[in-house]
């Protein structure tokens, strides 16, 4: 018991190290290449603290401010929303190969993301793009929930199949859109299904920010039950859980959090699938600890992913989303081998 | 428990009266009418698809009798809040599966959720070890829920089911994967449940078993009550032979004084 508990610190503190490490990698490197003494001094000067360390110059105040910080903010919390997104996933279909991009709820948020962008639709800014976003995702998601889901239990063949035609529809309609759309939203869309932190803006990260902590806090409070729902529905209900409103409540939590990651930087899938899968095998499949693992584990999976984007090709900024998937797809071979193995065929 | 010894013994556990559930147009069950007492065993006996297990679904309310009533403690089925109930009641299903590698002892510890937060939480790790212990998986404890054998997984899950200390507990086929051993050692579990004040019904297929451990038996046939009593007044051979379409010996068992249920084989 205690045993496991340290573990769960050591990991939690590990995270944390990592992330931090990775927030100031990611803000250090970059066409302008910072010292870590500007980075740490303008912050301090931001909190009213003057150190010798503030940069006197005044593009690199705005290059951290205005381009590096709101990217790695984005990251952090795409990251975050994605990987919880993928654990609550995975929860209500008591399938560790639920995860929003591969089943089709990234393609359908995305879809939303670009009705909006096209018909000029917005609500206050920046949320019009998000709200689209996430009725579009909700969508996909009720959908593969009721297409995959069948005597209280999910088969993994409809599961994959459902997420292919979620896919391919969403992709036909993102294709229609980059027809009929004008040369600007077409960027946009182009940059959208590739996904990439190229140009986050302050309000956009607010935007995904209330978003995240929202889903997060949403998870972290089901996830109890979640750990009961791995019994079965039956036995969940019998001792004590309204599977019913925990599974409707979830559906809107995965879609809330897709949708909020997907809005701004496109789709970036994997996440959701490598993150929970690897805090299981650290941790156990209690849900309390993978959740907040998970959601430390993609905000630094995002943070270096970006630098990576930024750097690896000189004088050009990747997609982060063709990264994640280089790794997760691989991945996803692997835990396809092992889940047939295991189950000893396609149940 | 220490609430049964409260409970006015007038009123059944648990009692479904007449109940009736078709699936399309086929009757799955209809009709019947059974109840059990706090203190009791009750069997539910009958070949494959005599509604066993749907009499049982229904008398947890999983499944929605088309017709008649189902109450608990004398209060209906469905004005039970769902925490109370799963205070009040622990069901076994035949489906013992877990979809992620949780420890057999967070297994068992699930079986205290409906007690989160209230003072009986204390005893938590103390019904934990004791089921761990009744149902013979402490040695299991930190292994992983699904790399266990199928008996071993059934034992474990009773063992939530034990934990979660409730004045009625359901069982569906508890023995099915079972060993002779461990058979005994599950329906010795019933009966002492019931020794303490439980109401414990039984979904079984071994009549010898069902004999000597219930204080009633549920004898289904096609989705009706062949027979309800003492096992001694319905575990007869023109019965059986009839229910079953076997021609069946009833012997007294010589030591124990239970019938024992043998098939005439030539």
């Amino acid at each position: 018991m205690s045993r496991l508990h340290r573990r769960h610190v050591a990991v939690v503190v590990i995270l944390v190290a990592v992330l931090i490490g990775g927030v100031l990698l990611s803000a250090v490197v970059g066409q302008l290449t910072m010292s870590p003494t500007d980075v740490v001094g303008t912050v301090l000067q931001s909190m009213g603290i003057h150190t010798s360390w503030a940069p006197a110059d005044d593009v690199t105040v705005q290059a951290l401010w205005q381009i590096r910080f709101p990217r790695i903010a984005m990251s952090l919390l795409v990251g975050a929303a994605l990987a919880v997104a993928g654990a609550v996933m995975q929860a209500i279909f008591g399938n560790p190969l639920a995860e929003p991009g591969v089943v089709g709820v990234s393609s359908g948020a995305a879809l939303g993301a670009a009705v909006a962008i096209v018909t000029g639709f917005t609500l206050g800014g920046a949320t019009g793009i998000a709200l689209l976003a996430f009725v579009g995702g909700l969508g996909a998601t009720l959908l593969v929930y009721f297409m995959a889901r069948s005597n209280g239990r999910t088969e993994v063949v409809t599961l994959l199949l459902t997420g292919i035609a979620i896919n391919a529809f969403a992709g036909a309609g993102l294709a229609m859109l980059l027809f009929v759309g004008d040369t600007a939203s077409r960027e946009q869309i182009v940059f959208w299904q590739l996904g990439t932190m190229n140009g986050s803006r302050w309000n956009e990260v607010a935007v995904v920010a209330v978003v995240t902590v929202l889903g997060t806090a949403a998870a972290l409070y089901l996830a109890k039950q979640y750990d009961l729902l791995s019994l079965g529905e039956r036995t969940a209900g019998h001792l004590g859980v309204r599977v019913e409103r925990l599974r409707i409540v979830s559906i809107v939590v995965v879609a809330v959090l897709t949708a909020g990651a997907v809005a701004f930087v496109g789709i970036i899938a994997f996440v959701g699938l490598v993150i929970p899968h690897l805090m299981r095998m650290l941790l156990g499949p209690a849900h309390r600890g993978l959740i907040l693992t998970s959601c430390l584990g993609g905000a630094a999976l995002l943070v270096y992913s970006d630098v990576l984007a930024r750097t690896l090709v000189t004088g050009a900024d990747l997609p982060i989303g063709l990264l994640t998937s280089l790794i997760g797809g691989p991945f996803f071979f692997y835990l396809l081998r092992s889940a047939r193995t295991k189950a000893g065929g396609w149940a | 428990m220490s609430s049964a010894s409260r409970m006015d013994t007038s009123v059944p556990a648990l009692r479904a009266a007449d109940v009736s559930v078709e699936l399309g147009h086929k009757a799955i069950l209809s009709g019947v009418t059974v109840e059990v007492q706090h203190g009791e065993v009750l069997a539910l006996v009958g070949p494959n698809g005599a509604g066993k297990s749907t009499l049982l679904s229904v008398l947890t309310g999983d499944r929605a009798a088309g017709q008649g009533r189902v109450q608990v403690d004398g209060e209906d089925l469905a004005h039970w809040h769902h925490g109370d109930l799963a205070r009040r009641r622990a069901v076994l299903t035949q489906e013992n599966q877990v979809s992620f590698p949780f420890t057999v002892r967070d297994v068992v510890a699930m079986g205290r959720a409906p007690w989160q937060g209230r003072p009986e939480a204390d005893g938590d790790e103390v019904a934990v070890d004791a089921a761990l212990a009744a149902t013979d998986v402490a040695h299991l404890s930190e292994r992983s829920f699904p790399s266990l054998s199928g008996g071993e997984k059934a034992r474990v899950s009773l063992a939530r089911v034990l934990a979660q200390q409730t004045d009625i507990v359901l069982l569906d086929e508890p023995t099915a994967a079972l060993d002779l051993r461990h058979q005994e050692d599950v329906m010795g579990i019933a009966r002492e449940r019931a020794s303490a004040g439980c109401a414990v019904v039984v979904v079984l297929h071994d009549l010898s078993l069902a004999a000597a451990y219930a204080d009633s038996i549920a004898i289904l046939d096609g989705g009706e009550l062949a027979a309800f009593g003492v096992p001694s007044d319905v575990m007869t051979a023109e019965l059986l032979e009839r229910v079953y379409g076997i021609a069946v010996r009833v012997l007294d068992d010589p030591v124990g004084g239970s019938p024992v249920i043998v098939p005439v084989r030539r």
